[in-house]
């Protein structure tokens, strides 16, 4: 914390928009939320093209008649029981206790890693059963956005692996901890954006 | 091993094509050989290319819209003259392919690589100032974000040497930009070159949000935030929420092009229309990203050139996030014609011409703010003046259009050429011109020539409305955008009027070089020495120019609107005040940005081409130089006390001996 920080941040009876620029924790945390939210704009814009593609399945199949809701319902499972850990892990670093955090995020990462497997299976077995993204506009849709997720599932895994990188080789200070915290924003974020694809894409097949 | 890459793809038949790609070849090698005899790389990698300055990289913007201006404007010149020529049984000097790109080239360039670098350099460089803070929130994400959007603009300007550019139109409409219809690299270069530049303006919109909510001088609350940063951040905010659209539809087409996906397809259910509806719910909001930060110039112009408040503060902010707000609810007036219906088309309609009414009050709050007010007529009051007349003009083409029945009669027509070119050029380009001649003592610490500058507006006004004022006549006869050949040579006599137009633009467009030029050999004798030239009301001006790297030595304490002049009412000391100074911690610079752009050219191009061992090389040099910065622990740098007060004590705010050791000074946010 710098001087100014330390000088502006605790004044009782100024308000929070008149006392000067906030701390760097905080403005890391809120530029990374907009970045966030940017982010669900891109999912939101692939879910309107999925919402209006459903129907165009071009003589192929349709999302009633590809979709195990069951295998569906486990990779959910996996995935919210990893935001749980995810959060438990988060605790850890702020009391700063090294082995909790590596067990927290080892069990968020194997859930990760749980649900991308099952989502490339799922997929694998679409294609090999001919209902490949580039058979109708539905499938394109479908695996598009269902892709883009998975997607960042993948890149959360990457950064969580650095981030754990960062912790055993840069110590808990203050620019690791505020990126840990923003990945654990990711992460949860991620969640959300699956509660969609699990409500709109797979319990709203017709 | 080079993919689709071959000797065929350099145009060597077009001596058009080759004889620019000589030109450009030439001026680059000059310029380099000009800067390595003068030993200048050290000083240009050290001060410009790896800064993290808000300023400077304010300015590097400001020079990469400059010179894309010259590019976009060689497209629009070539326009005019082909159909200044092509009536009847002319064919003019541009077979149709070519003049395609031309025209899908120049709408490309100039808005995504001349508006928009103009209109987040300026962003960029005043709205820290403003604020009363030392840089923005996240001084190396700006720097990353500059390079990407140079990386976009040497990715399209590659396609006119080697391949060929899109001849989609701007905003490449599908099914023609799918793969059967447009099998080139030409719209793979449009896509992957404004994909790279969509991350980086995304990143700074994020930035400035960031800056313009979370950083602010003590006492700054949002009801005493300059006009300026009120439409920057209703400009940013857009930014934020309308270019993941464009990201994801781009992918979504590149997906088409490059995976055999059927998104966009005529076959396998496709639907173009969505694309269509996608891109505009972009491209709307992506108008008012543009003009709301002019907007907020003319505002900061016109208070200070009449030295008075501006007439309805809170009005003006009221309209300009009327404004945000609306514009993500008209983007269907773009293709009235798409046949959604009456209902769908009037709801759009309706909603268009509501977004004349908070514009219409900020035309009043500007009239306002002049009437009564003692005017200083310099080139920024010119440019504000002359905006106020044409935008007019502009918005109420704009209203008319709004009809939908109307719309379906000039729908693609010239009038509608006309009408955008009468917002675009009237409103941002006249906007972009009064800040820069309005900044850029601030920025350099001398003054632009004023007699050039305002000949440089002349132009620029005269010229717009010789070039346009027939394209609204040839709309209403029946002239269609995007047309290299007409038969009917009644219309000539009017398209020859527009190619005087762009003359009289092109003598403006050069005049400003020769404004730059003849200001920088007069700069001792238009030398800024108060840091205050225009007596304006600002924060901006408080500070030295050219301010320091820190920008404000003190943070300035904010009392009410126009803080600056308040501090001079009140003979309030802003900067001198006796005190002792203590170390600065600002960031450090870094190549970060310069790296992560090289590595996306490469990548980009390799894409473009198919090369897939170079893309990999690409993402994995990006990758590489991402986790470099990761584990790079001195990010910050220090500027020792004594450094401080000798900069005070240069710029006259300072009497020597006068320190004492009370006032708290000290570092902005580190990254």
């Amino acid at each position: 914390m710098s001087a100014d920080e330390q000088a502006l941040s605790p004044i009782p009876g100024v308000s929070l928009a008149l006392r000067g620029p906030a701390p760097s924790r905080v403005v890391a945390g809120f530029g990374f939320w907009l970045f966030l939210l940017s982010d669900i704009i891109i999912f939101a814009a692939l879910f309107a093209t999925y919402s209006v593609l459903s129907g165009s399945t071009a003589g192929g199949p349709s999302a009633a008649e590809l979709f195990d809701k069951r295998h569906v319902f486990m990779e959910t499972l996996c995935l919210l029981a990893s935001s749980v850990t995810c959060g438990f892990g988060l605790l850890a670093l702020h009391r700063t206790d090294t082995r909790a955090l590596y067990f927290w995020m080892g069990i968020t990462f194997v859930l990760g890693a749980c649900f991308l497997t099952m989502e490339g299976k799922e997929f694998a077995g679409m294609v090999a059963a001919g209902a490949g993204p580039s058979h109708s506009a539905f499938l394109s849709a479908f695996f598009t956005l269902v892709g883009t997720h998975g997607l960042h599932v993948s890149l959360g895994l990457v950064w969580l692996l650095v981030m754990l990188l960062q912790v055993a080789t840069l110590g808990f200070r203050p620019m690791v901890s505020r990126r840990f915290f923003c990945f654990a924003l990711f992460w949860h974020a991620l969640d959300i954006v699956w509660v969609g694809v699990f409500t709109i894409v797979y319990l709203g097949a017709k | 091993m080079f993919g689709r890459l071959n000797w065929s793809a350099i145009p060597f038949d077009q001596p058009i094509v080759m004889g620019t790609c000589a030109t450009v070849g030439v001026v680059l090698l000059t310029i380099f050989v000009l800067i390595t005899a003068k030993r200048g790389w050290p000083y240009l990698w050290r001060e410009w290319i790896t800064s993290v300055d808000h300023k400077r990289i304010g300015v590097m913007y400001m020079i990469l819209g400059l010179v894309m201006l010259v590019r976009g404007f060689s497209d629009a010149i070539m326009m005019r003259s082909q159909l200044a020529l092509a009536a009847g049984h002319a064919q003019g000097y541009l077979p149709p392919e070519h003049y395609d790109q031309i025209f899908s080239a120049h709408g490309t360039i100039m808005i995504f690589f001349v508006a928009m670098p103009f209109v987040i350099g300026l962003m960029n460089f005043a709205v820290p100032l403003q604020l009363g803070v030392r840089d923005v929130a996240f001084p190396k994400l700006n720097s990353v974000s500059f390079w990407l959007t140079a990386a976009g603009v040497l990715l399209i300007n590659l396609s006119l040497f080697v391949g060929e550019f899109a001849r989609t139109g701007w905003l490449a409409y599908p099914p023609l930009s799918e793969l059967a219809y447009s099998p080139g690299v030409g719209v793979d270069y449009y896509l992957w070159s404004l994909q790279l530049s969509g991350i980086g303006t995304l990143l700074s919109g994020i930035n400035l949000t960031t800056t313009i909510l979370k950083l602010r001088a003590p006492g700054m609350g949002y009801k005493r935030m300059p006009v300026f940063c009120w439409t920057a951040l209703a400009s940013n905010l857009l930014i934020v929420a309308a270019f993941p659209v464009l990201t994801a539809t781009f992918a979504m087409l590149l997906l088409d092009r490059y995976c055999g996906f059927h998104f966009f397809t005529n076959d396998f259910g496709g639907n173009p229309m969505m694309y269509i509806n996608l891109i505009w719910i972009w491209g709307h909001p992506e108008v008012y990203i543009l003009i709301l930060p002019c907007f907020g110039v003319f505002s900061e112009v016109v208070a200070t050139f009449s030295g008075r408040t501006l007439f309805g503060y809170r009005s003006m902010v009221l309209a300009t996030m009327v404004i945000c707000a609306l514009s993500f609810m008209v983007w269907l007036h773009h293709f009235f014609t798409m046949g959604a219906g009456a209902d769908v088309n009037a709801f759009f309609g309706i909603a268009t011409m509501i977004i004349a009414v908070p514009t219409g009050v900020k035309v009043f709050n500007w009239l306002f703010t002049l009437y009564g007010g003692r005017i200083q007529f310099n080139a920024p009051i010119y440019w504000t003046l002359g905006f106020i007349v044409t935008f007019v003009i502009g918005g109420m083409t704009g209203v008319l259009m709004a009809i939908p029945p109307a719309d379906f009669v000039l729908h693609n027509s010239l009038f509608l050429i006309a009408h955008f070119h009468n917002v675009i050029i009237g409103g941002v380009v006249f906007g972009v011109m009064a800040g820069m001649s309005y900044w850029f003592p601030k920025a350099f610490g001398f003054k632009l020539n004023e007699r050039l500058g305002k000949a440089v507006f002349w132009c620029w006004f005269i010229g717009f409305y010789l070039a346009f004022a027939p394209l609204y006549v040839l709309g209403l006869m029946g002239a269609t955008r995007r047309m290299q050949h007409y038969s009917n040579t009644h219309w000539q006599p009017l398209m020859l009027v527009a190619l005087a137009g762009a003359v009289v633009i092109l003598l403006g467009i050069a005049l400003t070089a020769v404004q730059i030029a003849v200001s920088i050999r007069q700069r001792h004798a238009n030398r800024d020495r108060t840091g205050d030239p225009w007596n304006a009301r600002t924060l901006e001006w408080s500070t030295p120019s050219p301010p320091p790297a820190w920008n404000f030595t003190r943070l300035p304490n904010v009392e009410r609107t126009d803080a600056y002049w308040h501090m001079k009412e009140q003979g309030v000391s802003h900067r001198a005040l006796p005190g002792s100074f203590v170390d600065l911690h600002i960031p450090r610079n870094t190549p970060v940005g310069v790296f992560l752009a090289f590595f996306a050219v490469i990548a980009g191009f390799a894409l473009i081409w198919r090369i897939d061992w170079l893309a990999v090389v690409g993402l994995v040099g990006a990758l590489v130089v991402v986790l470099r910065e990761y584990w790079t622990t001195e990010r910050e740098r220090i500027v020792p006390a004594e450094d401080v007060a000798a900069f005070e004590r240069a710029h006259g705010a300072l009497p020597v001996g006068h320190e004492r050791s009370e006032v708290r000074v000290a570092s902005g946010v580190e990254s």
